[in-house]
């Protein structure tokens, strides 16, 4: 067994400097690595180029970050709900690169996968093509969208293993497991640390291969952004 | 003339046992409280379930399990979790047989613009121009007109495009109308709206049959 534990998220982020491009995983604030995150802001890294589909709120999440104007760029699917990141993007403060959420996915899988390029139908005849080569398929166009290259990736999982296997839960896996796959250094915070061997390999979602530090999460706000509940009596 | 709930109902009856079907944020939502006793379909949202149910009760709510708008949900019996690049293999793959979404404008030839107005609102377009280019089976919820109560059905959409020539149906408050051959048709009125009136609120070109029926909800 490769030992791949380490001791807190500072020791977890070392090497990252500034001008790197690092991966976040999570959809919205769901399933984001929040320890890595304060640990970057504690330690004022600078000029980071962020991949992640969103970016966080204010006061949360990626949102921390731009607090502090530790990232020069974002490449993501969708900003809104976040009035800082509004404000330094109309002020060319931050660099904004917008990506179909499926082509999202599939550069950081591709990443991760030595598929340094594919076809997608999204985007065609849209300003996300502009610039792209073209190419006609079974008589339908798609556009070439290259692959991620990332420095580090930080991913969140449920549960992890010192040999680095993970398994997440619910909707909190989204983009972690491909980010996991293309980051050249991937550090995964869980929220259980177990021994090798407890858990069950035919239930692992990040086989270890793909992740160079684990750490056991010291701290999960796991903050919820739209609350929304039925009455016991309310039909679906 | 149809609420949103109405929209939703409508778009309701689009459905058909056995679908998977991704519904949008806003008036897209709503179908799902309408899916008519008897037939069985699955709800999926592209940030990674399938079996989607609706809102956890009270002091149930999971961080863990949320929707494509960010709410809480719950998870139905037969229900699965997957990752991004695995849900927009279900949505490119075609393997999702319904999109409901809600849109700016909407043009004749089945372009549609919804996610960008330039210089105001620049959120991103999530997973909607995915949805739009691989989806067969597409059907817009939105209103007839915008808030200065002018078309959203138009020759060409104005606003950036999420998507080119991939609206099949659009559901108003006022109608319904099938996008082909580059004009969009109406095939039912809402309840106590005239042929005139959805004329005169459409750009884009309108082909009218001799009888338009009354929409029944």
């Amino acid at each position: 067994m490769i030992q791949k534990t380490v001791s807190d998220a500072e020791e977890a982020i070392r090497g990252l400097r500034d001008g790197m491009t690092a991966m976040f995983g999570g959809f919205g604030l769901c399933g984001i690595p929040e320890n890595a995150i304060a640990a970057i802001r504690a330690l004022g890294i600078k000029n980071l180029v962020c991949i992640s589909n969103n970016a966080g709120v204010d006061g949360f999440g990626l949102g921390l970050l731009l607090e502090t104007r530790q990232i020069r760029k974002m490449i993501s699917s969708y900003v809104g709900e976040n009035d800082e990141f509004e404000r330094q993007m109309l002020s060319g403060e931050l660099e904004v690169e917008l990506v179909p959420q499926g082509t999202l996915a599939e550069r950081c899988r591709a990443a991760g996968a030595g598929i340094p390029a594919f076809y997608t139908p999204a985007g065609y005849g849209t300003e996300v093509a502009e610039g792209k080569e073209v190419r006609v398929f079974g008589g339908k166009p798609h556009i070439l969208e290259h692959a991620f290259e990332a420095d580090f990736a930080f991913v969140k999982a449920w549960k992890g293993d010192e040999a680095g296997n993970l398994i997440y839960k619910g909707t909190a896996r989204n983009f972690n497991p491909m980010m996991a796959m293309a980051g050249k250094i991937t550090v995964a915070e869980v929220e259980e640390l177990v021994p090798a061997g407890a858990l069950d390999p035919n239930e692992i979602h990040t086989p270890g291969i793909f992740v160079q530090r684990i750490f056991l999460g010291a701290h999960f706000e796991k903050r919820i952004e739209q609350r929304t509940v039925r009455s016991k009596t309310a039909q679906f | 003339m149809l609420d949103k709930n109405g929209i939703a109902r409508r778009i309701a009856q689009e459905l058909q046992d056995g679908f998977y079907v991704n519904l949008g944020i806003g008036i897209p939502t709503l179908v799902a409280n309408y899916v008519s006793e008897g037939i069985s379909v699955e709800f999926q949202s592209e940030n990674g379930i399938l079996g989607m149910g609706p809102f956890p009760f009270e002091g149930e709510e999971d961080a863990d399990l949320i929707n494509a708008g960010k709410q809480t949900i719950t998870a139905l019996p037969g229900a699965s979790f997957f990752d991004s690049a695995t849900s927009f293999g279900m949505i490119r793959g075609q393997h999702v047989q319904m999109t409901v979404l809600g849109a700016m404008e909407v043009s004749e030839s089945g372009d549609i613009a919804n996610w960008k107005i330039p210089g105001k609102m620049v959120k991103g377009m999530g997973g909607a121009m995915d949805l739009v280019a691989s989806a067969e089976n597409i059907i817009v919820a939105m209103m007839h007109t915008n808030k200065a109560g002018e078309s959203k059905l138009l020759k060409q959409c104005s606003l950036p495009l999420t998507g080119v020539g991939c609206v099949r149906k659009v559901v108003t408050e006022l109608g319904v109308l099938e996008i082909k051959d580059g004009a969009f048709h109406l095939l039912e009125r809402a309840p106590g709206v005239s042929v005139k009136e959805i004329v005169a609120k459409t750009e884009g070109k309108l082909v009218v049959p001799d009888f338009v029926p009354e929409m029944a909800l």
